[in-house]
Formats: structure tokens, sequence, C-alpha cells
């Protein structure tokens, strides 16, 4: 990957012009404008966050399943088998590990989200 | 249809008990509704009102939302039994050329969620909200749904309905796909229906910083159904505005809630109920998210905000992993 600006420099440099106008703008302008900041936080994260997570992800399915694969088709299968019954909330370490999946998730689509207790 | 909405309601200054109409102006809305707020001038003195129009053709037999003469309908109803209301002042028609409408009175106050749960101007009256929602859900769910047609749901046919829709949006999200299966093996026993406002949430509350809840907002989406659906909606984390730590909107507890629907007649509702109904919520949101994300794929919706609002669904799923975990 190029690294002089990296991708994600270049997502930072366009949200931080959009800030600079915000104040300008018509109110539902501006609204959208803060909307058009906070996706271009979502891909910066994933941009930095994202492979990691996946990986982890991927692992963390892999061992639910008994076996690997890509993260598609073990997300297909996880989803088969919770839709077929022959996994649910009782089945050792998997809501320990959809949770660690969605808190990865949620660090780069809302790192500010408190989630519920 | 083009239609002047500072004239039309000028013209009906008479009937709104005044000789003009001053400074109207379109709040908000959403495609298909509008909402104005305005001032009518006369002997008097001046008075703020809203009018809630829709502008395009609207089918109640097939819609999820009420028409605009039901919800008119609905808050008499409500406001018979008591409920705090915006109270109506006119269900409009064909002849007052503003489409379907109504008017209400406008309340003063605050109903953004963030700033009722944030701004220091509430800490007075936030310790009070959870008991008072509690009382004011008991009171709406006594009112007489005779006469105004509504349509029943409970959980099952909820789930049901948005299981259809993430089925049809092809996305693959496990929690989403656990939430579902284990809310329909655990389905509550059903109890006699009530009249439910179908979206009681900080957001649709007008806030007084001095006396609290000062009208109920928004009742388009109101059905009959279990009465810990409307309380369980409350409690969804989405609408805490960042203060999961009180789980009644952000700004109260389980107990006050329950305490305060007890006391003002409701039916003695167990905290599991409402934790059942509270995660539905949250698996429903997940599922209007995607729904919206949809909107935007499809290209019927070209805004930013649309797929954007398509990574609120992991918001939903962690929030449900912690229910799950929990055992709800």
């Amino acid at each position: 990957m190029i690294t002089h600006p990296r991708t994600e420099e270049l997502v930072e440099a366009v949200a931080r012009w959009i800030d600079t106008i915000r104040p300008e703008l018509k109110p539902r302008d501006a609204f959208l404008a803060r909307v058009a900041v906070n996706v271009l936080g979502v891909v910066q994260r994933e941009l930095t966050l994202g492979p990691a997570a996946e990986i982890d992800a991927v692992e963390r399915m892999s061992g639910l399943l008994g076996h690997g694969g890509s993260f598609e088709d073990l997300t297909a299968e996880l989803c088969a088998k919770l839709r077929a019954g022959e996994m649910d909330a009782s089945t050792p370490g998997l809501l320990a590990a959809l949770r660690a999946n969605a808190q990865d998730q949620v660090a780069i689509d809302q790192p500010n989200y408190a989630s519920a207790r | 249809m083009e239609v002047d909405i500072a004239q039309a309601l000028a013209r009906l200054a008479p009937a709104l008990g005044g000789t003009g109409v001053e400074a109207a102006q379109r709040l908000s809305g959403g495609a298909s509704m509008e909402t104005w707020a305005f001032t009518v001038t006369g002997p008097q003195g001046p008075r703020e009102m809203i009018l809630r129009r829709r502008n395009g053709p609207f089918d109640e037999a097939t819609a999820r939302s009420t028409s605009l003469a039901t919800e008119a309908a609905l808050i008499s109803a409500a406001a018979k039994v008591g409920a705090p209301v915006a109270p109506l002042i006119r269900l409009c028609e064909p002849a007052d050329g503003l489409g379907e409408a109504h008017i209400t009175a406008r309340i003063g106050g605050e109903a953004l969620g963030r700033k009722i749960v944030t701004d220091p101007k509430f800490e007075a009256v936030r310790p009070m909200l959870a008991r008072q929602c509690g009382e004011i859900l008991a009171q709406i769910h006594s009112a007489s749904p005779d006469g105004i047609p509504l349509k029943r749901s409970d959980a099952a046919e909820e789930l049901d309905r948005y299981e259809q829709v993430y089925r049809q949006s092809g996305a693959q999200r496990p929690i989403l796909e656990l939430a579902f299966q284990h809310l329909k093996k655990h389905a509550p026993a059903p109890v006699a229906d009530v009249l439910l406002h179908g979206d009681f949430r900080n957001g649709n509350l007008m806030i007084s910083p001095d006396t609290g809840v000062a009208a109920v907002l928004d009742w388009e989406l109101s059905h009959l159904g279990d009465p810990a659906e409307d309380l369980g909606w409350l409690c969804v984390n989405s609408w805490r505005f960042g203060r999961s730590d009180r789980p009644v909107g952000g700004f109260g507890d389980y107990a006050d809630l329950l305490a305060g629907y007890e006391q003002a007649g409701g039916v003695a509702v167990d905290l599991s109920r409402v934790r059942y109904w509270q995660a539905l919520g949250s698996l429903k949101w997940g599922v209007m998210c995607l729904m919206m994300y949809s909107s935007y794929a499809a290209g019927a919706e070209s805004s930013v905000e649309r797929p954007m609002i398509g990574r609120r669904v992991s918001e939903t799923e962690i929030d449900l992993a912690n229910l799950l975990e929990a055992g709800l």
C-alpha cells in the first residue's frame, strides 16, 4: 500500500475540510455534512482496524465451527446453523465469540457507543 | 401537488379562533410527512400551533402507520384518560386545502433525547421522568380503542414481520439470526391487548425542565398489543443517548418505571417481560437500520444519511449480545 500519503490520511483530509465549511452551510446541509464526516470516520477506522478485526472474527468463527474459511463463508454457515437451531444461546463459547465480533464492529462503526447492560 | 401552506393556514385562521397566521415554517419531516409550526393571531392573543400533513398518497389498510385522522382520534382518546398530549385543535377537511392533515397546540419544552439526557437544565426533573413515563403509559393503556381503526400485533407477529424484512435484505448477521430464534422460542405468555402508543421513547416525549413530561408526541405507530411492548421500547439502549447505565430512556431505572405503571393502575408487569420486549425492540431497530440502508442500495433514497444508518446495526448487535448473555 502507498504510504505518502496513506489512504486513511486522504480520508482524514476530506473530513477536516468538510468540518471547516460546515458553519457556512444551511441547516439541512450542515446536518448532512456532519453525517458525511461521520461516514469518513467509519471509512478511516475500517481501513486501520478492519483487517485485524476480520482476522479475529474469522478465528472466532472457525473456533465455533471447527474449521477455517473466509469471513463470508463462515458467517453464512454460522447463520444457517443458528437458523436451524443447531446452535443457540446455550452453545458453549457462542455468545462470547459473537459479542467480541460485535464489539470490534462497533469500534469501527460507532466507537463512542455505550452498550447496554 | 404543491400547496402554499402559509396561504392555506391564513384562510383557516377564523376556524382556528384567530384573524391571521404568522411565522409558518416547516420544522422537519420525512419524505411523506411534514411538520409545520405557526402562530395564530387574533383577539385571544398569539397561539402557537403545529400542523402535521401528508404530502402523498396513503393506504391505511396496508400501512404500518395510522392515518392522520386516526392519529387525531388517538390524541383525543389519550387526552380523555388524562395523558399529557398536544391537544387536537382541528382535523382538517378537504375544503381546508391542506390535504390529509391535523392541527394541534404547540407544547413548549425539549424533545431532543440527547439534550434531555445531558443538558444540566433537566437535572431537576430527570429523576422523576421514569416514574412519570410509567404513570403515563398506564393511562394510555387504559384508553378506549373503540371506534379507532387500529391493527393488533404480538411478539410472534412482530418477529415474523421483521424476520421477513431481514431475509429480504440479504444481510447475514449471526446475532440478529440468534435473536430471532431465541425470542421466537421464549415468547411470553399472551396477555389481554391494550391500546399502545407504539413509539414511546426518549425523542418522542416533550419534556419541560420544570414539570417533566409535558406531551407524548408521534402517535402514528399506535396499535393494540402487549403492554410490555411500550415499556420495553422505552428501555431500548439506542434511545439512552450514551447513558446506558440508566435503562429507562437514559434518564431512569426500571423499578421507578414499573412502580409508576402499577401505581397509576397498570397491570403488574415482570421486569423479565420488559427485558424481553427491550431485546425485541433492539432487534427491530437493527432490522429498521438494514431497511434504511436497503432503500439507499435500491436507489429509492440518495441521502448520505441512509447508508450511514446501516452502520448502526452493530449497536443493536452488541446490545442484543449483552441481553442474551444476561439471560435477557
